[in-house]
């Protein structure tokens, strides 16, 4: 179990000059028991456009590893300044991630959506494990991923 | 030095670098049982046609990747589910399954995290380093011992576990340099501290439309499947998604409605390199590689082992010095010159006396000597022996030439103490060289240069007033040297010779004590020792032994000596007064210098009178029946014909070749060195062809047939000295 309040500075693509409105989100991704070592999850935002817009956690500290969360890793060119101050370590299997930053209100109801790239050592890698929108009523619903994750959702 | 690096970095991390080994050892077996299991390509075959045939048998699929060893993995997902397997390229079929092996999984992290993530990579990483630092110190270590780097392989002698601890290391030490260097490479790699990023080609807009056939794709036709890493299949749901191609060349991205290449980038130099030292340790693509580094990394369990019962047994040699005080904070520095560890235990009492005086004082051997180190000393007390004809005792080695390469001599000033013995020529040569070479620095001097004649406890006292005096302290030395571990020999038989002639000799057989666990452990004292080796003897008289060349070893079953009376010696007497089933107090000192190589090569073996012992011993031993020349020297035939029935015995048993004997009383007396020109001729051909000398006796005789030998080498080219130099031309004289 980790919890992190990150009073979450997002790249400039994420942060909206004039609409300073934001509130605490609560992202919680528990893992399965997929017997492997721990998982490096990368989370992040695109647009209404599929693009990305910026990540909101990396579980897990080595770069060297970025390239099997494969679809993170070539929107970003695995460039580490993305993640610069939102790294933490990686998550072990069935074990659960709890992360708490500020989101800017008006990332949601606007086709935003939230990704998990997932990877272990010596598995498979798990692009896109998670794509949930951003909506104040999907608040709370659980979604299940593909291989590594359990179950995610987000709080507010 | 080198030395005391390798002892010092290996004793802290012998647990670590053990692990490391073991566990590393065990890992190499898994890349090997992975190439024997997976199923290979067939050579040419394309991408193209590998990932239709596993996209036919199972039209989920994600990724495809080849691991170094060939084996082929497909991961895909069945009504929603995840799954996994190792497919069979030729047919695309499942046919075991992918998950990683659980206990190939707990062996590496401990191997290379003892589970402890980024703390335990770095004790990990500094275990490596120990590694290497005991790698290269230890060949060098090698090499000196040897006589040089060509001689790597050079036969060795010495007790077990040194000889166990040196043989491993010749062998084992490529595998373990290569393991502990490329360990270091992936630790820095994995902390990100090279510029070994995986490549990533910038991704072009995709055409948004699907259904290109992977057959013909070009670049996945022209892709031969031995250099596949990975293929990434593109979303279902994405129509811009696209593929993605690793190769051992790089990486790019496909066009899944075209089949276009949409980017490529080449691996970076240092990608590649991390990827091949990657190879190298993990024998991951390697795996005959990894099996050798592996086996490699069995030794060092046992030269752990070995290495620890070498320092434990250096331990036990030399006593320890209580309140040693640091270099840098020593007034006084005792430096000490020991072959056998006597002149340790006068040290001792110097140092204990001089604590006691309340003087900050470090004691350390003459090799050691290092005059940057002793910033506050204000005097250096030597106290050396001499080893053989003036050389310098086993703790000594080298000190001459760092006093030689000192610019200026010392402001701290110097005494000398020499310890020796007077019956002999060179006696405290030594540690005369030493005081003369402190003269010719201008060492100022606190004592002129003493002596102290076979331990003598009174002279050692007197010099200690003396060095009261220069120091204004009250200093009293009252040494009682240390008596070595004997055992009480048993005397079983004795054979009397020489009355005739006025040299009464007998040859003495005593029972093989019992040696101790350790010493069977470590094959010291009575477990190890061979011809040529010393025993000890103490006499009731005096606490100072005397030694007599060995004319058995412990596999012989029994200790035999020859021993002569001399008028005056107590030893001697008291020894010739020994009857059978008397006993006398013993121990062994190995002599190392003086046994027969672990060759076939030829012997040429010279001796007079009690020299015939170990020489004896040599032939006895020789079952391998290599070629022994022996020249022997008596007075009279029906006197002093020390072994005359076994010599006959093993000429016969082919473990002597010749004889050739000189009598020196009678009409006509010649002396050994006169049998040894008669058969110059044949000495030549057999030195000629590698033959080793052996001379044993008195110092007189030694002498002569060094003289008739230098004689005899010098049509050849030969010198004494180049023969000495290889090993070839031995003495061991009294």
């Amino acid at each position: 179990m980790k919890t992190i309040l990150a009073a979450l500075a997002l790249t400039t693509a994420l942060t909206f000059p004039g609409i300073a409105m934001a509130r605490p989100v609560t992202l919680t991704t528990t893992l399965k028991d997929y017997g492997g070592n721990g998982a490096y999850l990368a989370i992040y935002v695109t647009d209404p456009k599929g693009a990305y817009a910026g990540s909101l956690w990396m579980a897990g500290t080595k770069s060297k590893y970025y390239e099997h969360l494969s679809d993170w890793y070539r929107a970003t060119g695995g460039n580490t300044a993305e993640i610069n101050g939102i790294t933490g370590a990686s998550v072990g299997a069935g074990r659960r991630l709890e992360i708490t930053l500020d989101l800017a209100d008006a990332l949601f109801d606007a086709g935003y959506t939230v990704h998990i790239d997932a990877a272990a050592e010596d598995m498979r890698d798990s692009p896109n494990e998670i794509a949930v929108p951003l909506t104040a009523e999907g608040a709370g619903q659980s979604v299940p991923g593909r291989r590594y994750i359990a179950n995610f959702s987000y709080g507010m | 030095m080198i030395r005391a690096l390798h002892r010092w970095v290996g004793l802290p991390a012998l647990v670590l670098v053990t692990l490391l080994a073991v566990s590393g050892a065990a890992l190499s077996i898994f890349p090997a049982a992975e190439r024997i299991s997976a199923p290979q390509a067939e050579q040419a075959m394309s991408v193209a046609d590998l990932a239709a045939r596993i996209k036919a048998a199972f039209p989920g699929v994600e990724q495809i990747r080849r691991s170094p060893s060939g084996r082929i993995t497909a991961y895909w997902f069945d009504g929603g589910k995840p799954a996994s397997a190792v497919v069979d390229p030729a047919t695309g079929a499942a046919t075991a399954p992918a998950d990683p092996n659980p206990l190939q999984r707990w062996l590496t992290n401990l191997h290379r995290s003892l589970f402890l993530d980024d703390a335990g990579r770095i004790a990990m990483a500094a275990g490596a380093a120990a590694m290497l630092a005991l790698a290269v110190s230890g060949s060098m270590l090698v090499a000196r011992r040897a006589g040089g780097w060509r001689r790597w392989f050079a036969p060795l002698r010495g007790p077990l576990a040194g000889r166990v601890h040196v043989e491993l290391a010749r062998v084992a030490v490529p595998g373990l340099l290569l393991s502990a260097a490329t360990a270091l490479w992936m630790t820095a790699s994995t902390f990100g501290l090279l510029p070994d990023k995986a490549a990533v080609p910038e991704l072009p807009a995709a055409s948004g439309t699907i259904g290109a056939r992977l057959t013909s794709m070009p670049l996945l036709v022209a892709t031969p499947v031995s250099s596949l890493r990975e293929l990434s299949f593109p979303s279902l749901e994405d129509a811009t998604d696209v593929f993605t191609l690793k190769t051992n060349a790089g990486a790019g991205y496909l066009d899944q409605g075209t089949g276009a290449t949409l980017g490529w980038s080449g691996l970076s130099g240092w990608a590649r390199v991390s990827e091949t030292i990657y190879m190298l340790h993990t024998g991951q693509g390697a795996a005959l590689l990894g099996l050798l580094l592996g086996l490699s990394a069995l030794a060092v369990p046992v030269m752990g082992a070995t290495g620890l019962l070498i320092w434990l047994a250096n331990l036990k040699g030399r006593p320890t010095i209580r309140d040693n005080a640091a270099p840098g904070r020593a007034e006084t520095v005792i430096l000490v010159g020991s072959e056998g560890g006597s002149t340790w235990g006068f040290a001792g009492t110097l140092h204990a006396a001089l604590t006691r005086a309340g003087q900050r004082v470090h004691t350390m051997p003459m090799s050691a000597f290092d005059p940057g180190r002793f910033s506050g000393a204000r005097r250096y007390l030597v106290l050396a022996a001499t080893y053989g004809n003036g050389d310098p005792p086993a703790s000594a080695k080298g000190f001459l030439d760092r006093v030689a390469a000192l610019s200026t001599a010392p402001e701290a000033r110097l005494a000398v103490l020499g310890f020796g013995d007077r019956s002999f020529p060179a006696f405290c040569a030594y540690a005369k060289a030493v005081a003369d070479a402190a003269q010719d620095k201008d060492w100022p001097l606190l004592l002129p240069f003493e002596t102290v004649d076979r331990q003598s406890p009174q002279e050692f006292t007197r010099w200690g007033h003396a060095l009261g005096a220069a120091l204004g302290v009250e200093l009293e030395l009252d040494h009682q040297p240390v008596r070595p571990e004997t055992k009480a020999l048993v005397l079983v038989s004795r054979r009397d010779h020489g009355h005739e002639v006025q040299a009464p000799t007998a040859i003495l057989r005593f029972a093989l004590p019992r040696p101790s666990a350790w010493q069977r452990l470590t094959r010291r004292g009575f477990a190890g020792f061979e011809a040529g080796d010393l025993l000890g003897i103490v006499p009731e008289g005096s606490p100072v032994p005397r030694f007599y060349s060995l004319a058995s070893g412990n596999r012989d079953g029994f200790v035999e000596i020859v021993v002569r009376r001399h008028p005056g010696g107590i030893c001697s007497g008291e020894l010739m007064a020994l009857e059978p089933g008397g006993t006398v107090a013993g121990f062994i000192r190995r002599n190392p210098t003086f046994h027969v190589a672990r060759d076939s090569a030829p012997l040429i073996l010279i001796g007079a009178g009690t020299g015939i012992g170990p020489l004896a011993g040599f032939i006895r031993a020789n079952t391998a029946r290599r070629p022994i020349h022996l020249f022997f020297g008596m007075r009279l035939p029906g006197s002093d014909f020390l072994y005359r029935e076994e010599l006959e015995a093993w000429a016969a048993a082919g473990r002597l070749s010749s004889l050739s004997t000189a009598v020196s009383r009678g009409a006509r007396p010649r002396y050994v060195q006169d049998a040894l020109a008669a058969e110059q001729l044949e000495v030549v051909r057999a030195i000629r062809k590698g033959a080793r000398v052996m001379v044993c006796g008195g110092r007189q005789m030694a002498a002569g047939v060094a003289e008739t030998m230098a004689r005899m080498l010098e049509p050849l080219g030969l010198s004494l000295a180049v023969l000495k130099a290889q090993g070839r031309y031995v003495e061991d004289v009294y």
